[in-house]
């Protein structure tokens, strides 16, 4: 089931400069979040925040609160237990090369030191169901390479692989960026329907793909989240006038 | 030529490619073949010299036996083959593991003052001369066992492996993509765990090319076996013991004024040839079975 997400506080710095300045947004469990708001703004940064990726880059680091659920993700926790429990998706689809489509999805599972063939084999269909890639790869799945479909199916498969270990958050930057229309229009049907079990973050550079998928809308501008609200006020009626001028068309 | 191309747009199309560029295209393909042929020449010269030399002496008893005293006709090296397998053997052990280790750590921690100072060791130990190694090992394990030994020699050969290894691994795992160890992070996999079931397997077909390049450099060294493995007239299966090889061997006869030892000299250099040609072979054939199909 998906949690809710508090964010009080937030710093993140690339060596001296500064990426974050105090993040303070309280993301609903159950709903898809967007962020949105123009290249080098720190939207990325924000949701490689959330599961602690941002610290693998060297002389990367953050402060500030972020709690998952009941989880304190900067306090107590190592890095990798959080992840465990928040999937994330990335811009360009990088399934493992070496792996087949079934050994990409079970990756998490295995990795982690889980054993029973069955209860994996069970996983992974329902996995591989939940991203609407089932039907396509289920004849082919052992013997083909993950990294031998199209990039919109890869970009199922890595989703299929993050829904695999079960997160209760599901982290998206850039889904579909990579990818054309149709395969665009599939992730985000697909973002529909697993906001019933998943709490979802999506990051995204195209403005009417927040506003087809998420409930809420944060706006970022150099570093700072310049206005959060329901999407349909965001892009209708945003109480911020530089949020207006970034939907509008007149910079970024 | 499809009617709305942007050539037709421009009136281009009818235009046929120059004879200027048609005459560079087949330049450059001629020379880049010839390049290709001047290559593969001295290979295809050493090996078919080594074959018309050397099949004439190559028989059963040649594969079998060892070697008979001065004077005896017949006899063979199989106890030169057989320790060649056996130092190698160790040699491998010993350097494969330690060298892809180095390797992981160069490319995957050592971004730093130490693994610079690392790298530069590695690359100052490639160029030591291989006779030097063998002193090396000598004081290391010679002096200490107080025998020459199958060991050292092996230990001698796994010093000249470890840096070509190293080098080559940590090459081979920067060459993968940050995306693919960033995809296993993202699933909570621990770092050492992505790069050893996802970096390291990612790398693998590089990294088996590099431990092959060093197997097949060390095979036929002989400097580093002379004051080690010493070399041996009679079979030894032991450690601890002088031990014969191949390439010593083949020095050793070679440099006889005897005319049946420069036969067998021949004969000598040919099996180490083969030898070195089949595992590199078998190690790839081995290597391809687990790979996945697509895979690129």
């Amino acid at each position: 089931m998906g949690v809710g997400i508090q964010v009080e506080h937030l710093n993140a710095w690339f060596g001296k400069t500064q990426a974050l300045r105090d993040i303070n947004i309280q993301i609903a469990g159950n709903h898809a979040t967007a962020v949105i708001g123009p290249s080098g703004c720190g939207k990325s940064t924000f949701v490689r925040c959330l599961n602690r990726m941002h610290e693998t880059i060297p002389d990367a680091r953050a402060t500030g609160r972020v709690r998952i659920g009941e989880l304190d993700v900067y306090n107590g926790t190592s890095a990798v237990a959080i992840r465990r429990r928040i999937g994330m998706v990335f811009q360009k689809p990088n399934p493992f090369p070496t792996m087949s489509i079934f050994g990409n999805v079970a990756a998490g599972l295995r990795l982690n030191g889980f054993r029973n063939r069955k209860r994996t084999a069970e996983i992974v269909e329902r996995s591989l169901r939940y991203s609407a890639l089932w039907e396509e790869v289920k004849d082919i799945m052992h013997k083909k390479s993950g990294a031998s479909l199209s990039g919109g199916q890869q970009q199922r498969l890595c989703i299929a692989r993050a829904l695999a270990v079960e997160p209760e958050v599901l982290l998206m930057d850039e889904p579909c960026s990579a990818l054309d229309p149709i395969s665009t229009g599939k992730i985000e049907e697909l973002i529909f329907q697993l906001k019933e079990q998943f709490t979802i973050v999506i990051v995204t550079h195209n403005m009417q793909q927040a506003s087809r998928v998420a409930e809420f809308t944060g706006f970022f501008l150099l570093g700072n989240l310049i206005e959060f609200d329901k999407t349909e006020k965001i892009f209708t009626t945003p109480s911020d006038k530089r949020t207006e001028d970034y939907i509008t068309g007149r910079f970024g | 030529m499809p009617e709305h191309s942007v050539t037709a747009e421009l009136g281009l199309s009818a235009t046929p490619v120059s004879w200027w560029r048609r005459a560079k295209n087949v330049t450059v393909t001629f020379a880049a073949l010839g390049a290709v042929i001047l290559v593969l020449l001295p290979l295809g010269a050493v090996f078919g010299y080594l074959v018309y030399k050397g099949i004439g002496s190559i028989n059963w008893a040649f594969l079998t036996q060892s070697p008979k005293p001065v004077g005896e006709p017949g006899g063979g090296m199989a106890n030169a083959i057989a320790g060649t397998v056996l130092i190698l053997g160790i040699a491998s052990s010993f350097g494969v593991p330690i060298g892809i280790g180095a390797g992981i750590y160069l490319a995957e921690y050592g971004r730093n003052r130490f693994g610079n100072l690392i790298r530069f060791t590695a690359d100052v130990l490639n160029g030591v001369p291989s006779i030097v190694v063998g002193i090396v090992a000598y004081g290391l394990v010679v002096l200490s066992q107080r025998h020459f030994s199958a060991l050292a020699g092996g230990v001698a050969l796994a010093i000249m492996m470890i840096p070509i290894i190293t080098r080559a691994t940590e090459e081979m795992l920067l060459l993968v993509p940050n995306t693919v160890r960033e995809a296993a992070y993202g699933l909570g996999v621990s770092r050492w765990r992505t790069t050893i079931s996802i970096t390291l397997r990612t790398a693998t077909s590089g990294v088996i090319t590099g431990v092959m390049l060093a197997f097949a450099r060390v095979a036929g060294e002989t400097a580093p076996l002379l004051f080690t493995a010493f070399g041996n007239q009679y079979w030894n299966w032991k450690l601890n013991q002088p031990t014969a090889a191949l390439s010593l061997q083949i020095f050793v006869y070679a440099i006889s004024p005897f005319d049946e030892w420069h036969r067998q000299a021949w004969a000598g250099a040919l099996i180490l040839i083969v030898l070195i040609v089949v595992s590199i072979m078998a190690v790839r054939i081995a290597a391809s079975r687990g790979m996945m199909k697509g895979a690129n």
